[in-house]
C-alpha cells in the first residue's frame, strides 16, 4: 500500500507575523513544516514501520522553497517527494483537484493531511480531496491503527469523541495527540539527500484559484495590559473586582 | 435561494441556525433577485426543529428520513448539494462547528462552488448580469492573527459561518411554509463504533458570555477542580482548557479551547495560570475582555491581557472568589 502524506511549508509558530502593503510577509522568517503535518508523516511512517504500507510519499504544492519541508519528511524517513512547485495561492478546493490527480497517478490508497494548518487556518483540504476521489473520510484523528484493510480509530468531533472504522482507500485528517513525531537523524538526514523529489508543474494539473484573497492585515485588539502585582492576593483581587465591576463592567 | 442548513440538537434548534439566518437576511437585503431564504432541516424525527426553523425562514424544507439519524459527512453533503442543486441555491449556508466545516467542502466539489470558510463578514456585490455577482468575505488566518478579505464568483458559493460572528435573528410569529424533501442518500462508510459525549451540565463553551479557563498553573487536577471551576460557579461562567490540561487527563477534549479545540469570542474570558501559547490564543484571542493570572511576569499570555494578577493562582483565586462574595 501507498500512502500520501501532505505538507505545507508555514510560518514556525513562534515567528510574529508581519503584514506589509496589505500581505503578509513570510520573507526572512522562519518557515517550518507544519506541525499538524507532522502527524501525518510520523503516522505513515509507523504504518510502514508495522509492514501496513509499502512506500510514504509526500507531497507539497508550493514555492520553490517548500522543497526544504520536503527534504525534512525526508529525513525523518519517507521515501520520496512530489512537488508541484507554483507561486499561485490555491485555495483548498482548488489544491484538492491537483492532490487528487497525484493521488489517482500513484495509486495512493491512504491520505494524510492535517487537520488546520498554522497558515490558512483552513480545514477543507482533507475532506475535498476525499470527495474529488469519491473516497471516505476521517478527520481530526487522535488514534489510528490498521487492522487488514481496515483504519481502527478515535476521533474528535463536536460533542466528544468516536470510534471508527472505515476501509481503504481513505483520506484522514491528522492533529496534536495522534503521536509523537520524531526528529530527524543524522543518518537519515545523509540519506535523505538521495531520495528523489519529483517536480511537476501546477499548469498539468489544470487547476485555477477558485478564491481571491484581497488583503491581509493585523487586528490585534489593543488590550490595556493593566497588570497588578498579587504579593498582596487580597488587594491585588479587590482591585481586579473593582476595575472588572466598574470599568470593565463586564461582572456584576 | 439562499440556502441556510439549520442545525439542531435533541430537538433545539441551534443557536448557529440563528446566526445563519441573520447572514443571510443581510445577503438577501444585497441581492433580492436570489430570492427566498430557505432553511434546510435534515434529521430523523425533527418536527420541533422544523417548525422553529419556520419562525426564522421564508420557506423550510425538511428531510425527515432515518437515513438521517446520525450525521455522516458523506450523507449530510450529498443531500445538502442535492437540495441545493434543485433548488439553483445562489449561496448555501453551513454553520462553522467542527460538522459543517467537515462536510462543506464536499459540498463545494459536489457543486463545483467555491468554498468560503470560517467567515466573520459576508457581503454580495453586483458585478454584471443578473444572478451574477461576487460574494465578499472577511476571515481569520494564521492562527487567527491575520484578518484576510476574500472574495469568490457567484452564483453557487457554498460558505461556512464562524459561531458567534453574526447576532442571532429574533424568531417571527408566523410559521413559513414547510416541504418535505426526499433524497437519494449514499450509504456511510466511516462505522462509527462508540460515541462519548462530553455534557458538562454548563453553559455550552461556544455560547458564554464568560469563560473562565485554567491551563497546567492550576497545579492538578484537583486544582482545576477547585480554582477554575470555583471561579465558573461564582461567575456563571464555562469552563475552558488548555491543551496541556486535556493531554493530562484533568479534564475533557470538549472543553479544549484553541486551534484544535474550540473557538470562543466571550465578553469575559479568564485565564488561570495559562501561558499563553499562539495555539491556545487563536482560540480565544477574539474575546472581548481578557483577565490573567499567572504566576509568571513574562508569560506571553499577559501580551494580549487587558486585566492581569500576577501571582500565586493558588492564593490569587481565592482572594478573587472571597471578594465577589463579599
Ligand atoms: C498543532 C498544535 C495544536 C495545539 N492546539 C492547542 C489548542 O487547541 N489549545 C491549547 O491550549 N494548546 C494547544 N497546543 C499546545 C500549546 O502549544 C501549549 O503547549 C499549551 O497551550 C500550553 O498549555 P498551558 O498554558 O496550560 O501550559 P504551560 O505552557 O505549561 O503554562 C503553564 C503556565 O502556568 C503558570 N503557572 C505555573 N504555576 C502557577 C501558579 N501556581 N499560579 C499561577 N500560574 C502558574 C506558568 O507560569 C505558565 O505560564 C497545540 C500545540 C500544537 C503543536
Ligand atoms: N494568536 C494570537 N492572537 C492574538 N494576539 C496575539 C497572538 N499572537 C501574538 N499576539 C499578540 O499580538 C501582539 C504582537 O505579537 P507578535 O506577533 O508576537 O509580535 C502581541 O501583543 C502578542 O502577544
Amino acid at each position: 500500500m501507498r500512502i500520501l502524506t501532505l505538507i505545507r511549508q508555514v510560518l514556525d509558530a513562534e515567528e510574529s507575523v508581519r503584514v506589509r502593503d496589505g500581505a503578509v510577509e513570510l520573507e526572512g522568517s522562519k518557515l517550518v513544516m507544519d506541525t499538524m503535518d507532522e502527524y501525518g508523516v510520523e503516522e505513515a511512517l509507523r504504518l510502514r514501520e508495522s509492514g501496513a504500507a509499502a512506500e510514504v510519499v509526500v507531497v507539497a504544492v508550493g514555492p520553490a522553497r517548500a522543497e526544504e519541508s520536503i527534504r525534512t519528511a525526508l529525513a525523518m524517513g519517507a521515501d520520496r517527494g512530489v512537488h508541484v512547485v507554483t507561486d499561485v495561492a490555491l485555495d483548498a478546493i482548488a489544491l484538492s483537484a491537483v492532490v487528487a490527480q497525484i493521488a489517482r497517478d500513484e495509486g495512493a490508497e491512504l491520505i494524510f493531511c492535517g487537520g488546520q494548518q498554522a497558515d490558512w487556518d483552513s480545514q477543507a483540504l482533507g475532506a475535498a480531496t476525499a470527495e474529488r476521489l469519491q473516497w471516505p473520510q476521517a478527520t481530526w484523528t487522535s488514534q489510528l491503527e490498521m487492522k487488514g484493510s481496515t483504519l481502527v480509530g478515535k476521533h474528535e468531533v463536536d460533542e466528544g469523541s468516536e470510534t471508527f472504522e472505515l476501509q481503504l482507500p481513505a483520506v484522514v485528517t491528522t492533529q496534536q495527540g495522534l503521536n509523537e513525531p520524531r526528529y530527524p537523524t543524522l543518518p537519515n538526514i545523509m540519506k535523505s539527500k538521495k531520495k528523489e523529489i519529483r517536480k511537476e508543474i501546477l499548469e498539468t494539473f489544470g487547476a485555477v484559484p477558485r478564491i481571491k484573497v484581497t488583503g491581509q492585515e493585523i487586528q490585534v485588539k489593543e488590550r490595556m495590559r493593566k497588570i497588578l502585582d498579587g504579593k498582596d492576593a487580597a488587594a491585588a483581587a479587590a482591585q481586579l473586582v473593582k476595575m472588572l465591576r466598574e470599568e470593565a463592567g463586564v461582572i456584576a | 435561494m439562499i440556502l441556510i442548513v439549520a442545525e439542531h440538537s435533541n430537538e433545539v434548534l441551534s443557536k448557529s441556525a440563528y446566526e445563519l439566518a441573520q447572514a443571510a437576511r443581510q445577503l438577501q437585503s444585497e441581492m433580492p433577485e436570489a430570492g427566498e431564504v430557505t432553511a434546510v432541516v435534515l434529521g430523523s424525527n425533527i418536527a420541533a426543529a422544523a417548525s422553529a426553523a419556520g419562525l426564522i425562514a421564508d420557506q423550510v424544507l425538511v428531510a425527515d428520513l432515518p437515513a438521517l439519524a446520525q450525521y455522516d459527512a458523506e450523507i449530510w453533503s450529498a443531500a445538502v448539494a442535492q437540495i441545493a442543486r434543485e433548488g439553483e441555491a445562489q449561496v448555501v449556508m453551513i454553520a462553522g462547528s467542527r460538522s459543517g466545516r467537515e462536510y462543506s467542502p464536499r459540498v463545494a466539489v459536489k457543486l463545483d462552488a467555491p468554498l468560503l470558510e470560517d467567515v466573520i463578514r459576508l457581503h454580495h456585490e453586483k458585478t454584471g448580469e443578473a444572478g451574477q455577482g461576487t460574494l465578499r468575505a472577511d476571515h481569520y488566518t494564521f492562527l487567527s492573527r491575520v484578518t484576510e478579505h476574500i472574495e469568490a464568483q457567484a452564483p453557487a458559493v457554498v460558505v461556512t459561518v464562524k459561531p458567534g460572528s453574526f447576532a442571532p435573528v429574533a424568531p417571527g410569529s408566523t410559521p413559513a411554509e414547510q416541504f418535505d424533501v426526499d433524497l437519494e442518500l449514499p450509504q456511510s462508510r466511516l462505522k462509527v463504533t462508540g460515541s462519548i459525549k462530553e455534557k458538562t451540565g454548563r453553559i455550552a463553551l461556544t455560547e458564554a458570555e464568560v469563560v473562565v479557563s485554567g491551563g497546567r498553573g492550576v497545579g492538578t487536577q484537583e486544582g482545576f477542580a477547585q480554582l477554575v471551576e470555583g471561579l465558573a460557579d461564582q461567575l456563571g461562567a464555562a469552563v475552558g482548557a488548555t491543551r496541556a490540561v486535556v493531554d493530562a487527563g484533568w479534564r475533557s477534549y470538549s472543553e479544549q479551547v484553541g486551534q484544535t479545540g474550540k473557538t470562543v469570542q466571550p465578553k469575559l474570558y479568564v485565564a488561570v495560570g495559562i501561558s499563553g501559547a499562539v495555539q491556545h490564543l487563536s482560540g480565544m484571542n477574539k474575546s472581548k475582555c481578557i483577565v490573567a493570572i499567572n504566576k509568571d511576569a513574562d508569560a506571553p499570555i499577559f501580551k494580549i491581557t487587558d486585566y492581569g494578577v500576577v501571582g500565586d493562582a493558588k492564593e490569587i483565586v481565592p482572594a478573587i472568589l472571597a471578594e465577589l462574595r463579599s
